[in-house]
């Protein structure tokens, strides 16, 4: 193996590699999306791009940290780490500083920190040590019920703050769950469910009663042996509909109306020109934008520091969630498609290293490390394309922040330090 | 099977995210336009445009400034009542007069400027400028309007107005709301009188404020001003010929023969050039251009095609000259007209008979040349091909067909050939004594004033002419080498003599002798053209259209100059004076003529133009009554005199 030839650094080089390439080249979109005039100083701590300087320097004795670390520690404090992080999310409502209307900050002086980025890789941990459990059987519903409860907590306190997008995150577990023995009818359910809420209101409840009576009835005739009793069938129409049904309910009622435009936008529901033009201006302006800015780049792009959006800040929001469209400004395709193959080689590297652990443990923190960050990657690249409705995550390694950027960075050196351990095991 | 849910989705979402990059970045993306891009803002600085002066110095055209409200749809926020009632009020439109335009606009484009309120006062300027930064999506342009120094001479100087947008598609130089050269120099001049705009490439942040220079300004042009031009025009000739031109309908082109140069190039009825400047511009351009009674937009020096008559016969003699088919002593009799067998081909008047060459152009004498032109086209076998080489002749004088100067309006004229006859009577059916009216300048021959005013030019210098043009000088460049070369017509230069004595002798004991002025040597032919008209859809003739085409002096002429007056009867009587009097003018530099000067200005064509349009029956030619313009209460000699050409 690789790491055998390297006998001075254990390490998965590959991994950092990839991690150094996103934080730099994050680093540089930063600068150019935040700087206001001449850049006088790369370290001046009043601008955003120095703020994040310091980050970046800080990361690197974040890692020096956790990787000095010996790593049974992480397995053997994985509770008491997942405690720590929900206290610090329940502590939010009564320390909690508002920002933007969401109670996920806590200040201490001029410093902000976001417990919420630091839960992500504190429930992976408790997932992989409850998993790993030898009493544990992913295919027993008390079991399943137990992995839910350990990622409902955090999403719930996150949700009560008012931070929808990072709630959205704590689905990245479902590929844990199934990699680790959760029953295929799961991934068949969860499939149908999504299918059956775009239809829904797509199309419209009737329409899609309509397909589901249609498919089922394929599958009953088709179906010569074992085809079970017609009831059953009438009883997963009945389902069907009801879900279909709930979330059209669900969607015109229990929605706040900002989050009902963003999906009316996407499924281009909205017929009324007037409030179309409405929407396009107040919850698609920042899309849109960031569409014409991405657009603007063209293959090359239009240069480091010299995209006219990006200097004009016509992208709200541009060095954090939208720090992708500055990519596409400035570096053009050829930058676009640089980050999104280096997501995808870096989800798929961790993926291959998790694969050939020897600890299930590490072996579950490593898919829960990649899940996370392939939900991030999805979600904030689609979204800044106009590829799935506005739902406000970071682009790991990449967007402006401290917590952010520290909290993925743990997330993804402790999956490193456990890997270096596979040969030398405790 | 279960490793592989993740690792699938991963290259699935990945090969989903470069599809959809490349569609936008790559597939749906032009290349990168600047002024495509909404975050640069263009602030254009207009160059003064080029002044022109006459060509003595004088200053005919200088500028001022004039400040249009333009404006950018998509960025235009809505206005509570009390900004926009402000606002209208400060542009004094209405509010419907503020939603139409601002759709007019968007129509157009949401993100390019297009012009709001054109052509602010100074006064609503100050007052506006203030507020301006209240009201967004909308910002002031300076521009430079014209600024005549002058009320004449509006068909020479013509005029700017806005660019429409085939302009702007052909010549993307030109924005929306640009000025440009309509008519006249302005036209014609266009590229060297507007210089080059200047342009800023300013960055926007997403408040649309500025954030500094785009690239540190590297983009940046300063505006280059236009050149300014001196033009051939003499304004002291041209502002006599309009006041001639008073009360009449009809044209004058004077050319300097020596030069090619048009010393003036007037049209009546003409307007104050200062109409079409500022707001009222398109209102009064309109109104000018639909009348289609006066039509004072049509240049009647330029563009009133019409057959020459008599003025022509000098061509003819020269033709027979060179084609050695008559001599200058040859005689010919003429019995009040032509006879072909016993018909009468073509009328004349009544002079003493036989004529040579001489007394045949100084009295005009129809019948001789008919049988001169008769000798031309028989001269071979094939009349196509006499008719052919006479056309050639003719065309050398330049006429049939474009000069090729520097205005920007003109007709061919017509000058028929061989072919022509074939197509309209069928091949080699036809001879000489079809078409005899070409002789004298009737029939198929057409020809525009200043072409005959270039005739004449050619005629005074014994076989060549410069192109006539406007142009005489632009700063810091050279006109156009064609306007220096001299363009040769095809007839020798000593069959020009005993035709230019022919012309003398019009002035000397001919059909203009009462328009004689002492001390300069003219020469001279008059013609009359007959016009008809539909009246209810019944061909009506009218009075003969007055022409006249001169030169002087006779030998070395500094002037060459053709007038035509619509409706003015036999040519001496309203052109022959108005050319004797312009030759005077110019030459010499005042009127000793006081009497031609009184008849001309007193003397009014306006019943004569009106009658067409009376529904009542009329009386034409010999005879109508002469108008008197009462204000001026002279009753002098309204005394005609009657000689007919
Ligand atoms: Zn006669």
């Amino acid at each position: 193996m690789l790491r055998e030839n390297h006998r001075g650094f254990k390490f998965d080089w590959i991994t950092i590699v990839l991690f150094l390439l996103l934080v730099v080249f994050g680093y540089l979109n930063i600068l150019s999306a935040s700087h206001v005039g001449e850049i006088t100083s790369y370290f001046d701590t009043s601008q955003l791009y120095g703020k994040h300087l310091i980050f970046v320097g800080l990361t690197f004795v974040l890692i020096v940290l956790i990787l000095s670390v010996e790593a049974k520690f992480y397995e053997r404090f994985a509770s008491i780490i997942y405690l720590i992080a929900m206290l610090a999310l329940i502590g939010l409502f009564i320390f909690g500083k508002d920002v933007n209307g969401a109670r996920s900050w806590y200040g201490i002086g001029s410093m902000t920190i976001q417990p919420s980025e630091f839960a992500k890789f504190a429930t992976a941990l408790a997932i992989a040590k409850f998993i790993s459990d030898i009493e544990t059987n992913m295919k027993t519903v008390k079991d399943q019920l137990k992995v839910t409860a350990i990622i409902f907590i955090p999403a719930i306190l996150i949700l009560l703050q008012n931070d929808a997008g990072s709630t959205i995150v704590y689905l990245a577990f479902f590929f844990v769950f199934y990699r680790e023995g959760l029953q295929q009818v799961y991934l068949i359910i969860a499939l149908s469910l999504i299918v059956l809420a775009i239809l829904g209101l797509k199309f419209g409840v009737l329409i899609t009663a309509i397909i589901a009576t249609l498919l089922l009835a394929s599958v009953y005739f088709l179906r010569k042996k074992n085809r079970g009793s017609i009831f059953q069938y009438i009883i997963v129409l009945i389902v069907c509909t009801s879900f279909s049904y709930g979330v059209k309910l669900f969607y015109e009622h229990g929605l706040k109306p900002h989050q009902q435009n963003r999906i009316s936008l996407w499924l281009r529901l909205e017929k009324d020109p007037a409030k179309l033009e409405r929407m396009k201006k107040a919850e698609a302006y920042n899309l849109i934008q960031s569409e014409q800015a991405i657009s603007s780049g063209g293959v090359t792009g239009k240069g480091f520091l010299q995209g006219t959006r990006t200097t004009g800040k016509f992208v709200p929001e541009q060095h954090t969630d939208y720090i992708f469209s500055t990519v596409g400004e400035e570096w053009g395709f050829l930058g676009t498609s640089l980050v999104v193959l280096t997501f995808v080689l870096l989800i798929i590297r961790i993926l291959y290293l998790a694969e050939g652990q020897k600890s299930q443990f590490s072996r579950v923190y490593g898919y829960g490390v990649a899940s996370i960050l392939f939900v991030h990657f999805t979600i904030n690249i689609g979204m800044v394309m106009g590829l799935i409705p506005t739902v406000g995550i970071p682009l790991p390694f990449f967007s402006y922040g401290g917590s952010g950027l520290w909290g993925f960075t743990i997330l993804l050196f402790i999956f490193v330090k456990l890997d270096s351990n596979k040969i030398n095991e405790w | 099977m279960r490793k592989l849910l993740l690792l699938t989705t991963v290259i699935l979402v990945g090969l989903v995210f470069i599809a959809r990059l490349f569609y936008l970045q790559v597939y749906n993306s032009s290349a990168y336009n600047i002024f495509e891009d909404t975050a640069i803002r263009k602030v254009y600085k207009y160059p003064k445009r080029g002044y022109v002066y006459d060509r003595n110095g004088k200053l005919l055209v200088a500028n001022q400034p004039s400040y249009d409200v333009m404006v950018i749809p998509r960025e235009v926020s809505p206005l509570d009542s009390l900004d926009l009632e402000e606002f209208c009020g400060l542009l004094k439109i209405t509010k419907e007069d503020y939603q139409n335009k601002l759709k007019k606009a968007r129509n157009y484009s949401p993100r390019l400027p297009s012009p709001f309120v054109p052509q602010l006062s100074k006064t609503d300027y100050a007052v506006l400028q203030e507020k301006m930064r209240k009201y967004e999506g909308f910002y002031i342009q300076k521009r430079s309007l014209r600024s005549y120094q002058t009320n004449i001479g509006a068909n020479v100087l013509g005029d700017l107005g806005e660019v429409n947008r085939r302009i702007i598609k052909r010549q993307p130089y030109y924005k929306l709301g640009d000025l440009i050269g309509k008519q006249g120099i302005e036209l014609s001049y266009e590229n060297v009188l507007r210089g080059v705009k200047g342009i800023k490439f300013i960055q926007k942040d997403r408040h649309n404020k500025d954030i500094g220079p785009y690239k540190d300004g590297i983009f940046d042009t300063l505006p280059k001003p236009g050149k300014d031009i001196t033009i051939t025009i003499d304004s002291e000739l041209q502002a006599y010929g309009e006041l001639l031109m008073k009360y009449k309908r009809g044209g004058i082109v004077a050319i300097d023969p020596q030069s090619g140069e048009i010393l003036a190039m007037v049209t009546g009825p003409s307007y104050n050039p200062n109409l079409l400047v500022g707001r009222e511009r398109n209102k009064n351009f309109s109104r000018l251009f639909r009348d289609t009674i006066n039509m004072p937009t049509f240049d009647r020096g330029l563009q009133a095609q019409y057959p020459p008559g008599s003025p022509f016969k000098v061509i003819n003699a020269l033709i027979g000259l060179q084609e050695e088919v008559v001599d200058i002593d040859d005689k010919f009799t003429c019995r009040m007209g032509y006879y072909y067998g016993s018909r009468r081909l073509t009328g004349c008047h009544h002079h003493r008979s036989p004529v040579d060459m001489n007394a045949g152009i100084a009295q005009s004498c129809n019948a001789y040349f008919v049988n001169v032109y008769r000798r031309i086209v028989d001269k071979y076998d094939d009349a196509g091909k006499g008719m052919n080489i006479w056309a050639d002749h003719a065309k050398s004088f330049g006429l049939g067909n474009y000069l090729n100067n520097d205005l920007s309006v003109g007709r061919k004229g017509r000058i028929p050939d061989g072919n022509y006859y074939d197509r309209q009577y069928g091949d080699n059916r036809w001879g000489s004594t079809y078409i005899v009216s070409n002789a004298i300048g009737q029939g198929e021959v057409e020809a525009t004033p200043i072409q005959l005013a270039n005739m004449a030019a050619a005629i005074g210098n014994r076989g060549y002419y410069y192109t006539p043009h406007i142009i005489k000088n632009i700063e810091g460049d050279t006109i156009p080498s064609k306007f220096k070369t001299p363009k040769y017509t095809t007839i020798d230069k000593r069959h020009f003599e005993p035709v230019i004595q022919g012309m003398f002798d019009v002035y000397n004991k001919g059909t203009a002798q009462s328009l004689r002025i002492p001390g300069i040597e003219i020469c001279g032919k008059t013609g009359t053209a007959e016009n008809f008209v539909k009246i209810d859809s019944v061909k009506t003739q009218l009075t003969d259209h007055s022409i006249f085409v001169a030169f002087a002096p006779k030998d070395n002429p500094k002037i060459a100059i053709a007038v035509f007056v619509e409706n003015g009867y036999w040519g001496s009587r309203f052109a022959g004076r108005m050319a004797s009097l312009m030759i005077e003018k110019y030459i010499k530099g005042h009127i000793t003529r006081t009497d031609l000067e009184q008849w001309i200005l007193t003397h009014s064509l306006e019943n004569e133009y009106k009658k067409p349009y009376s529904g009542e029956p009329f009386k034409i030619n010999g005879e109508t009554t002469l108008q008197v313009i009462p204000e001026y209460g002279i009753n002098s000699n309204s005394k005609d005199i009657n000689f007919k050409n």
